[in-house]
């Protein structure tokens, strides 16, 4: 194992213990006891395995899980810099539909692998744009009446 | 005999229309690479919320039967497994496809499948009602036990690392409790307003298994992949269908290993493919053929992984314990129509468990003729590029998260979970012990309360929940388990180095 998953094994199992000793602590403190029964007897596997996770991450002896390569990083951060801004701001901000095809559109002109420079591939990610569109409108809004946040936009 | 009483509900206008859709939109979901079966049912369950639930069960069953065949064509003619439980068939499969029988190895794929299917169903149909019964015996200790040895038993043998795959199932366990607690209304663990009323299991299994996949799409770049479809000659069905009846000996294996495998809860369909290979091969006198385009490798392998999909729900229908991520996501869709499965599923729903497991066994032999004919265009969908099916997948999954309840809410717990999932995934979590943790953590917990107060006013805690036939056997099968699965790591640690795990994991993953 490289010195980099080594490190993001570390990062990981850290913050897995962090969560588990915080979900113990709280479970151990917080009142009403009887509410807390079951959350306890979880809790307390959860925090001891996540440790144990830990400690093996920091020696070294993590067995499985390759962590992330720099080129897999590279090619991901697009994508979820869009998924992100979609789902946590834009899908309510702008509104479900015009959100829905700004991102589809733009995680198709990302990872389409079609050339970038001709006006055809252009046209195919509109329509595959505009055809998805309707389908989903066609599902969500006309078939199963799900009323979507509009906002200032559509 | 009682299935045979609700048969003719299978072919109402509406329910048939239904087997059809699930059973061909399956066929095409499962040959593209990227769309596991239990992603296209998650993916699927916003859309049975206008259904009546054997409705939406019909829909939900025909798309998990089908998914599982359909990946065989992608195996076959790409060389790519549209599911994990398609790996073992790539191995003979496209050897056939590249010899110029692509025709003759997707027939003998979905005509084995179908057979394997069918019997596996027929299986679900016999010992469903016996194990219901003797469910009935079971009180809240047994039950606690139960949900236990759920989350226990996918945690070991469902992931590469023992206590990961515990880990993954205490997280799922933890996130469980987070909300109201039902007795005393107290607040536990409720960081963000979108999670006070609790995680809703939809939304989640959405993003547990929907998510991740995008992402992993996304790593891929802008490439596509390069594989070519081989082109596939006119093959006789008579001749496909007397071949796979004289391959006596890896139909027989294939099925009986499938249906033994799926009844284990959290072994799966990819294990059952390899197995049934494996063995198929050890008892053929021609073992030197396999792997060089022997139809008994994909008759084997197919008719094991259709096998196991009846006998995986055996544990959700009789004991509400889902069986395999699949039976888990089954289970969200009963939940959502308010039916909860288990001993009395049988006497309180006979039309929906029957009608359901019922269209299970027509969908199979749907499978099989749809197969047959709409193999070559469910291979071009496979060659969709990467970047096109993440987006198609994402706006699905953020449109299916918010009509559960028209929330936000659930679309902020659907892509955090999804993307957790993604890097914990990345570090050797697994999804499914997760899962199974958050849908059997409600009654696990309730269960315990209970016993708990019937212990506290008899026998005392320890009395109750350790002494007893029925719990010995459930708490002797939990240890078995994790250690079976301690044993099995060290022992696999000792003649694999690290280098070779590494080259492994690249390579599934």
């Amino acid at each position: 194992m490289t010195d980099l998953p080594r490190n993001q094994h570390i990062i990981a199992s850290g913050l897995i213990a962090a969560i588990g000793i915080t979900v113990a602590y709280v479970s151990f403190t917080q009142e009403p006891a009887d509410a807390f029964i079951f959350p306890r007897l979880i809790a307390s596997v959860f925090a001891v395995l996540a440790i144990w996770t830990f400690g093996k991450a920091v020696l070294g002896r993590t067995k499985v899980g390759n962590g992330l390569s720099a080129a897999a990083m590279r090619n991901l951060a697009p994508g979820l810099i869009v998924t992100l801004i979609y789902v946590y701001w834009a899908a309510k901000g702008l509104g479900f539909y015009t959100a829905t095809t700004i991102a589809f559109f733009v995680l198709l002109s990302l990872y389409d692998p079609a050339p970038h420079g001709q006006l055809k591939s252009w046209l195919k990610r509109i329509v595959i744009t505009a055809g998805f569109m309707l389908v989903m409108y066609g599902l969500f809004a006309m078939l199963l009446n799900v009323f979507t946040p509009k906002e200032i936009l559509f | 005999m009682e299935f045979l009483f609700y048969m003719g509900d299978v072919f109402t206008p509406m329910n048939f229309g239904l087997l059809l859709l699930g059973t061909i939109g399956g066929l095409i979901l499962g040959a593209t690479p990227g769309l596991s079966p239990t992603m296209a049912v998650a993916l699927l369950i916003p859309f049975t919320f206008k259904l009546e639930p054997q409705q939406g069960l019909i829909l939900l069953g025909a798309a998990y039967t089908s998914t599982v065949a359909g990946g065989a064509v992608s195996a076959i003619l790409l060389k790519i497994p549209g599911a994990p439980a398609n790996i073992a068939t790539t191995l003979d499969g496209h050897a056939m496809a590249q010899k110029g029988e692509g025709a003759k190895a997707l027939q003998l794929s979905f005509i084995a499948s179908a057979v394997g299917g069918v019997f596996g169903v027929l299986l679900l149909i016999f010992l469903t009602p016996i194990l219901a019964q003797w469910a009935l015996a079971f009180g809240p200790s047994h039950l606690f036990w139960l949900a236990i040895l759920g989350v226990t038993v996918i945690g070991t043998l469902d992931s590469s690392s023992v206590v990961k795959g515990l880990l993954s199932g205490c997280i799922g366990l933890w996130l469980a409790t987070i909300g109201f607690d039902d007795i005393m209304g107290a607040q536990r663990f409720i960081f963000h307003p979108s999670v006070a009323g609790g995680i809703n299991v939809i939304p989640a299994l959405i993003g547990l298994f929907a998510i991740p996949q995008v992402i992993t799409m996304f790593t891929k770049g802008r490439s596509s992949d390069d594989a070519e479809i081989i082109s596939v000659k006119r093959h006789p069905i008579r001749k496909a269908m007397a071949e796979v009846f004289s391959r006596k000996r890896a139909l027989s294996i294939g099925t009986a290993v499938g249906s033994i495998i799926g009844l284990i809860p959290g072994v799966g369909g990819q294990i059952a493919g390899l197995v049934a290979y494996d063995q198929s091969r050890k008892f053929s006198p021609d073992k030197d053929k396999f792997g060089t385009g022997h139809s008994e490798g994909v008759i084997a392998a197919e008719s094991a992984n259709n096998a196991m999909v009846g006998p995986s729900l055996v544990p959700l229908l009789t004991l509400s314990i889902p069986g395999s991520p699949t039976a888990a996501v089954l289970l969200g869709g009963l939940l959502i129509h308010g039916i909860f499965p288990g001993p009395d599923l049988f006497m309180n729903y006979p039309q929906v468990a029957w009608t359901f497991i019922d269209s299970m066994l027509i969908g199979q032999i749907l499978m099989c003729v749809f197969g047959l004919y709409i193999a070559g265009l469910a291979a071009n969908v496979a060659r969709i590029p990467h970047g096109v099916m993440a987006a198609l997948v994402l706006g699905l999954a953020v449109f299916g998260s918010y009509s559960v309840q028209n929330s936000m809410g659930d679309v902020y717990v659907m892509a955090t979970l999804g993307l957790a999932m993604y890097f914990l995934e990345r570090f050797g979590f697994s999804a499914a012990p997760l899962v199974l943790g958050l849908i059997l953590g409600p009654i696990a917990e309730a269960n315990f309360i209970q016993g708990s107060m019937i212990a506290n006013a008899t026998v005392g805690m320890g009395s109750y929940f350790f002494t007893g036939w029925l719990n010995w056997l459930l708490i002797v099968i939990v240890i078995a388990s994790v250690s079976y699965s301690v044993w099995m790591e060290i022992a696999q640690r000792r003649y694999t180095t690290k280098d070779d795990a590494v080259a492994k994991e690249e390579a599934l993953s």
